[in-house]
């Protein structure tokens, strides 16, 4: 799975080490969660993003400001590296006011008008069409921006998708479709549940470009995203990249893993993101222990003053319950 | 002054309207732009307004519905046409799990000022995928507004309310209305989209119906009269939310409610009316809350089995007899 490109990439140190950075910050922020989850203080479905990590790094560094993101319920690593702050993240999954949906949605729903991240969507391909709409707009208020909507390979079996891509590619919009494609929908693998495995063969045939990418390999992800949201951003349409990695823990909290061998999770584990990463790096000199221990502790402390603010926060008044139901006043009980 | 207009023309001359005040307003759907709408309802709008604006879109209602959810969050006022409410089934996951959901689910942050229409109803022997009446399932839903036009200028006048609405607004066109000929005010005139609407004073008993069945339980309301009866006809017209104080306020005067209602009568709108009366005018009636509901069949295409489980103005007229016992009116 090591991509040759990436070999080639030389990389500045600084740049390195804020890919290094990021890809901690989900580990650890995860590794406290699944904790935190164990303890009772967070609960619902939580869904880990631990291994697909390089995944959120590399394709969301590339994006400005204005961009949108619509993601799914493993949604993690991409709000924080959209920008929401971890603390307004931890204190949502506590249910808490501070919360960025102060509570309302959970571990599966986060969004943030201020980044244009539109969720935290827990319908499987329920982001597509969204994503869709916001590039339409873009198009029709003529605007040169990308809608990156990114999505599961459980995704490419809901007929949504395939309306999706349709639409996509026969309006030519703006969208960067990102397939995380970590081999599993839930419990059920790819092989058992497609016709087609080669997910850009889908996307093709809707006459979008598209590309598999070594998901586990930050450098080539960013890279692959940055050519693809160039293309899409001066208007040749609609890109797929298909990005193959995959996922360290099971689906949720809830899942005993039965249906995916050991063994299979062990070898995938020897290409995780984060430590090939560094290794390289060490390999070429850009990075040594003593950074790595200096990331720690700043996103350890990153993440304790998280809890710590989660922890103190009041949660949503009971008299708010009916609030952002609808613009109107909260309306009787009744409605 | 005004002019005769027809529902159908009501409508488009509502969307004319709109299109030129509002650039942000486009009109999407299956057929919409060069057939001309499959209700004609927007025949001429893709010369006017060009094909952008005027999107004909492929049939895949999932899909379009919920490209409107996110052209309305990326700050357009889309109107969303669907075929009819059967299709819109299809559609539904976008309209109940995300545009309904969303200002909540995001905590405020997002709001989806989405319109979307459709055709309901049965009457025109189109049998069981293209005739249900399914605006109770919407109205069930928190975070949509639910309309149902049953005059020409209601027609007219709820669309551009509903794209002011910042949040999803479902709006429910009879397909037995679009030939409706009324005189309609030259200019439109904007309809509170918030409250009923009496359509006919009455002191003994309050008809109470919306959409298709209108123009019937008006004419019932008017052969009760030549037997002594005066029916209060209340217009629903906005099925969520539903403006309570209206109907409550007519019952609590006349004493007595009969609820009429194309949806299948378990679990119905008019299951719901039912229940507020009782919750707050129990004690106020003489009688128990009649409904007049169609028959629990997928609506069949043989004209007269379609007849017979449809409401029908001497159902109506039947079950507001029963109200009053031996003693006349």
């Amino acid at each position: 799975m090591i991509d040759p490109v990436t070999a080639r990439v030389s990389l500045a140190r600084d740049d390195a080490i804020a890919l290094v950075r990021q890809m901690l910050r989900i580990r650890r922020f995860e590794e406290a969660c699944a904790e935190l989850y164990g303890a009772g203080k967070i609960r619902g479905f939580l869904h880990l993003y631990i291994g697909e990590e390089a995944v959120a790094v590399g394709a969301l560094g590339v994006l400005g400001p204005e961009e949108a993101v619509v993601a799914t319920y493993r949604e993690h690593g991409h709000a924080l590296v959209r920008g929401l702050a971890a603390r307004t993240i931890m204190a949502e999954m506590y249910g808490k006011a501070t919360g960025c949906c102060h509570g309302h949605g959970g571990s599966m729903h986060l969004f943030d008008a201020a980044s244009r991240f539109y969720g935290g969507n827990a319908i499987v391909g329920g982001g597509l069409p969204l994503a869709v709409g916001l590039a339409l707009a873009d198009r029709m208020q003529r605007r040169e921006r990308v809608t990156a909507c990114f999505f599961g390979d459980g995704a490419v079996a809901e007929g949504v998708f395939h309306e999706s891509m349709n639409l996509a590619a026969l309006w030519k919009l703006p969208v960067l479709f990102c397939c995380e494609n970590n081999g599993y929908a839930m419990g059920t693998s790819l092989e058992r549940s497609e016709s087609q495995t080669d997910l850009c063969a889908k996307a093709e045939s809707y006459r979008i470009p598209a590309q598999h990418v070594d998901g586990m390999d930050v450098v080539a992800v960013r890279q692959a995203t940055e050519t693809a949201a160039t293309a899409v951003r001066s208007g040749q349409g609609p890109r797929f990249l298909e990005f193959r990695t995959y996922r360290f823990r099971a689906h949720s909290m809830f899942d005993p893993d039965l249906y995916r061998p050991k063994a299979e999770v062990e070898e995938w584990k020897k290409h995780g993101p984060l430590h090939t990463f560094t290794d390289r790096l060490k390999a070429q000199g850009l990075f040594t222990e003593a950074d790595f221990e200096r990331l720690e502790a700043e996103v350890g402390a990153e993440i304790a003053a998280a809890v710590a603010f989660a922890e103190a926060s009041e949660c949503e008044p009971v008299s708010d319950l009916l609030k952002d139901v609808t613009a109107d006043a909260a309306p009787a009980l009744a409605p | 002054m005004s002019e005769r207009l027809s529902y159908r023309e009501a409508l488009r001359q509502a969307h004319r309207e709109a299109l030129a005040r509002d650039p942000r307003v486009f009109l999407m759907g299956e057929d919409v732009g060069r057939y001309g709408g499959s209700y004609a309802v927007s025949l001429g709008l893709l010369e006017e307004f060009g094909p952008e604006r005027i999107r004909d879109a492929p049939l895949s209602e999932l899909g379009f519905v919920g490209a409107g959810v996110g052209a309305a969050l990326g700050g357009l006022r889309p109107i969303i046409e669907i075929m009819t409410v059967n299709f819109s089934l299809l559609a539904l996951d976008q309209i109940v799990n995300t545009a309904a959901a969303l200002r909540h689910m995001s905590g405020g942050q997002f709001h989806v000022p989405l319109v979307v229409r459709m055709a309901t109803g049965a009457g025109r022997q189109l049998a069981a995928q293209h005739s249900h009446s399914l605006e109770g399932w919407y109205a069930h839903v928190p975070g949509l507004r639910v309309l149902a036009p049953a005059t020409v200028s209601d027609a007219r006048g709820m669309l551009w309310p509903a794209l002011e609405n910042p949040d999803p607004v479902v709006i429910f066109e009879h397909a037995q209305l679009y030939n409706l000929e009324e005189a309609a005010p030259a200019s439109p005139v904007a309809i509170d989209i918030c409250r009923a609407a009496i359509r006919r004073a009455g002191r003994d008993v309050t008809l109470i119906a919306y959409g298709g069945l209108m123009p019937r339980t008006l004419s019932a309301a008017e052969r009760l009269a030549q037997e002594g009866i005066e029916a209060e006809v209340i217009d629903l017209r906005v099925l969520r939310p539903l403006d309570e104080a209206t109907l409550i306020e007519s019952v609590r005067r006349t004493h007595r409610a009969v609820i009429v209602d194309e949806g299948w009568r378990s679990g119905s709108l008019s299951a719901e009316v039912s229940a507020r009366i009782m919750e707050q005018a129990f004690f106020d009636l003489d009688a128990p809350v009649q409904r007049v509901c169609t028959a629990e069949v997928p609506i069949p295409y043989a004209k007269h089995l379609e007849d017979a489980a449809l409401p029908q103005a001497e159902t109506i007229m039947a079950a507001v007899r029963s109200l009053f016992g031996d003693r006349p009116a």
